[in-house]
């Protein structure tokens, strides 16, 4: 078994990620992912990996593209402002459809907004974020383990779907430290990029593009993308079920605010309330079909987010009405306590009554 | 008797119909480009990074591997690309709004990192693809789209010597400033284009050739009064010459 070690969610995803086989790096210093920057900084020099603080977030995601473009496996992270100010290069790594990993350690906006954990950035990270259509794969971990795990998901998924994936998280998942170990994938995906820049010797020339003049060529561009993504939602569906069973009221919750609610979820089981959590793990593709079963059981669902509503849309989008559907939210870098969620859940129980 | 060839089309050049407008100078800084990778044996370690601007379809004529940069981040697409493929040469073909306006932050730091690559970056003082409007790079009294009575230095400010400016950081090796409006400032951009990347196959740090170029459309002269223009206007503020060389290269 490999050795436990205790680690932020920043330091276990900058690790896993090396591990991962990323060799390429660059980022602009932003609160409060800052030791994902500063273990890469080190760590990817020791496995002859390319390392670079950029002179701003907009640059960091271009040299990204330049070297995802040169078939190495490349990575950056930021928090929300930051990852506003990428999102030009962030559309034109998914329209050249390149693989990469964006980590987001959400903090609270909007604007400069704070440097507390905040959940606000979940329209930005599964509906595209820049101009034109396209989605990332979101995944979001709720653990500095399933950080790890998540991350060098996200390697595997980049490569396979040549898509860009976003690792989205939270202050808190940045910053909180546990026990984490690192279990590179028993099979990685490995394929032949055929398509990099590397010299076109001995071969045809590899053009890395996005622009197409001809709206014919250009549709057909972007419904290949659409196709792609269609297939990632196929397969890529990811999320937890606990003590969903029996439930007779489902919170939805993911990140941190998923961890509070496990907390909540055993209060109030303990007054006898039969409460259950769904937790999307896969952010996009989302899991609607589980939400859209559970709503079949429940009368009540309640979603809870460090945001004033953002999964709540694809949440009813999934339910379709056919349960009641209430929200908590908090926002500001404010973080629900459980007696707050334990609070909602008594009311709904008193109002069904 | 037999012919002897005495001049053909560079091999890194395709046989391909060229997009640009007549007098362009495009054309030819292209192939002293193709030229100078003919002659230096790189043709299949080469990474070109396009630019937005007129010469977004650059790929189109070098049988390179390419990529196309959004407006203003070739630099920095081309550090990712040098940093993960160091034997490769890359280099970035950047116009006057692509490097000294939306790009100048990335201009700025490539050349502070002194990152290995070249870039050739083409003035001609207006914005060409989108049909006239003022560059960064235009001159005080010349007219635009968007400065119809000529740039006013009171609204406008005054127009950047990209050349001048990087030549003061640390992490730049070679930086020149060259013309194509005649054989003889042709020949001068050639030796120019080849240093800057001799300066990179060295290692010894980030080289610029700046290429004063003419744009006759946008500028509404003929061909010939546009290469006239270039050395009567643009030479007297931008003047040619090598900025910054070092002794290896």
């Amino acid at each position: 078994m490999a050795k436990k070690e205790f680690m932020s969610g920043n330091d276990s995803i900058a690790e896993a990620a090396i591990q991962a086989g990323c060799r390429f790096y660059s980022g602009y210093p932003i609160t409060p992912q800052n030791e994902i920057g500063e273990r890469m900084s080190w760590r990817l020099p020791q496995v002859g990996g390319g390392f670079i603080q950029a002179e701003s977030e907009v640059s960091a995601i271009y040299m990204v593209f330049g070297a995802a473009g040169a078939g190495a496996r490349a990575m950056t992270s930021s928090s929300s402002p930051g990852i506003s100010l990428m999102q030009e290069g962030i559309s034109y790594i998914a329209a050249a459809e390149l693989p990469c990993v964006i980590v987001n350690m959400m903090r609270g906006g909007p604007g400069l907004g704070g440097i507390q954990p905040s959940q606000s950035d979940y329209f930005q990270a599964t509906k595209g974020g820049g101009h034109g259509d396209y989605h990332l794969l979101v995944l979001a971990p709720s653990t500095a383990q399933e950080a790890v795990n998540l991350t060098m998901l996200a390697f595997d998924l980049a490569d396979k779907y040549r898509n860009p994936v976003m690792i989205l998280g939270d202050g808190n998942i940045g910053q909180m430290m546990e026990p984490v170990e690192f279990k590179p994938p028993e099979k990685p995906f490995v394929t032949k990029k055929d398509w990099i820049i590397g010299g076109a010797k001995n071969r045809p020339n590899n053009i890395i593009k996005t622009l197409y003049l001809d709206p014919v060529v250009l549709e057909r561009r972007n419904l290949g993308i659409a196709h792609k993504l269609s297939e990632a939602v196929r397969n890529e569906v990811r999320f937890e079920s606990y003590m969903a069973e029996d439930a007779e009221i489902i919170i939805a919750a993911y990140g941190t605010v998923a961890r509070i609610v496990k907390t909540a979820i055993k209060i109030l089981r303990d007054e006898g309330i039969k409460v259950g959590l769904l937790r999307p793990i896969s952010l996009y593709p989302f899991p609607s079909q589980a939400f859209a079963q559970a709503a079949e059981k429940v009368k009540n669902m309640l979603v809870v987010e460090m945001s004033l509503g953002q999964m709540l849309e694809d949440i009813n989008l999934a339910v379709c009405n056919k349960t009641k559907v209430h929200f908590y939210g908090r926002v500001g870098g404010i973080v629900p306590s459980y007696d707050e969620i334990v609070a909602q859940v008594e009311r709904i129980v008193k109002e069904a009554k | 008797m037999s012919l002897e060839t005495v001049a053909d089309r560079p091999k890194t050049l395709l046989p391909v119909p060229t997009h640009y407008c007549p007098g362009c100078g495009h054309g030819v800084i292209h192939r002293l480009v193709a030229e100078v990778i003919d002659e230096l044996g790189i043709r299949g370690k080469t990474a070109i990074v396009a630019p937005v601007g007129c010469a977004v379809l650059l790929y189109n004529y070098f049988g390179l591997d390419a990529y196309e940069a959004a407006h203003g981040r070739a630099p920095s697409i081309a550090t990712g690309c040098k940093r993960v493929r160091p034997d490769l040469v890359v280099f970035t073909y950047q116009g006057d709004g692509d490097f000294a306006a939306i790009g100048t932050a990335e201009a700025v730091h490539v050349a502070a990192r002194g990152e290995k690559i070249t870039t050739i970056f083409v003035n001609n003082a207006i914005y060409g693809m989108t049909g006239g409007q003022m560059a960064p790079t235009t001159l005080i009294g010349q007219k635009s789209t968007t400065c119809i009575n000529g740039r006013s230095a009171e609204t406008a400010g005054y127009p950047i010597r990209m050349c001048e400016m990087l030549a003061t950081l640390s992490g730049v090796a070679y930086v020149a400033r060259v013309a194509v409006s005649s054989p003889k400032y042709v020949v001068q951009a050639k030796k120019s284009i080849k240093k800057a990347f001799e300066t990179q196959i060295k290692g010894l740090g980030y080289s610029l050739v700046e290429v004063l170029s003419q744009c006759p459309t946008n500028w509404h002269m003929t061909p010939v009064e546009s290469t006239k223009w270039v050395e009567e206007r643009m030479m007297q503020y931008y003047p040619l010459g090598e900025f910054k060389a070092s002794k290896e290269a």
